[in-house]
């Protein structure tokens, strides 16, 4: 079995917010991520896909098809976007990062041809990232 | 949904390896350049890693905010800017990396109680680094 992982970025804006608290618990909660306008970050994705390597071609996945659905399925939805607002996951599920990481995994889990997802890593800053392996 | 969260942190302290158990020139041999009597020092990554389920309300694993805040009042300020040698866990032990790894990881099972547990990584410098899973 040999793993393989692939980066992308994206840059994005979000906030955090629940309408089922009050707007002071938001603020406590959520503190400066609460900021009604939104702020933004520089993300990266590494998609981390594993399989046997076909002998004919030597590869575990093709790196053009995983990079087309990569493209396809996460970036064009996402990067400059304000996520709230114009990414239906998160029109009621607030786009943390473990939110995040796990609607990419759910777009991409199906799309994926011969190898299999086996990690999605969402960094939002270089010193904090979530990991999402599929489980429930 | 189950989901693993990892936090860096930055903190700079001092470190000699040396052993009591080892005469002066088995310690020589085994630490070199970090067996020097004065000590020397190092730039520390921490890369704690928890995992949970994420909450349906907040999103999240666990509060970044709580996360941040141990890690600050109980590894951060313990260790930084600290000589290591001085410090009572490290009395009878070597202030090795794993030595400290092993510590930091203790320090988060004993008191952080938000998140599970995985794992805690520590970098030296950029070319080494240390992981410890319990």
């Amino acid at each position: 079995m040999v793993y393989l992982t692939r980066k992308a970025e994206f840059s994005a804006s979000h906030l955090y917010h629940n309408p089922a608290f009050t707007a002071e618990e938001n603020r406590r909660i959520f503190g400066r991520c609460n900021n009604p306008h939104g702020h933004g970050h520089n993300y990266t994705l590494e998609v981390t896909v594993k399989g046997e390597v076909d002998p004919r071609s030597g590869f575990v996945v093709d790196l053009k098809q995983l990079k087309e659905v990569m493209h396809r399925e996460v970036l064009d939805a996402m990067d400059h976007r304000f996520l709230n607002k114009e990414v239906p996951e998160f029109l009621h599920q607030i786009p943390t990062t473990e939110n995040i990481a796990i609607a990419i995994w759910q777009r991409l889990v199906t799309k994926l041809e011969r190898a299999q997802l086996y990690r999605v890593r969402v960094y939002e800053t270089p010193d904090l990232f979530v990991d999402f392996y599929g489980e429930p | 949904m189950k989901a693993h969260l990892s936090r860096r942190y930055l903190f700079s302290a001092s470190h000699r390896l040396h052993s009591e158990t080892m005469t002066d020139e088995e310690n020589k041999r085994t630490y070199g350049k970090c067996n020097n009597p004065y000590g020397h020092g190092h730039n520390y990554v921490i890369e704690v890693t928890v995992s949970g389920h994420v909450d349906q309300q907040t999103g999240m694993v666990c509060n970044l905010t709580d996360l941040d805040s141990f890690i600050e009042s109980e590894v951060l300020a313990r260790y930084g800017h600290e000589n290591l040698n001085t410090l009572p866990e490290f009395a009878s032990q070597v202030p090795t990396t794993e030595n400290l790894c092993i510590q930091i990881y203790e320090i988060m099972q004993r008191g952080f109680h938000q998140a599970h547990l995985e794992r805690v990584r520590l970098e030296e410098t950029m070319m080494n680094s240390f992981e410890y899973r319990g």
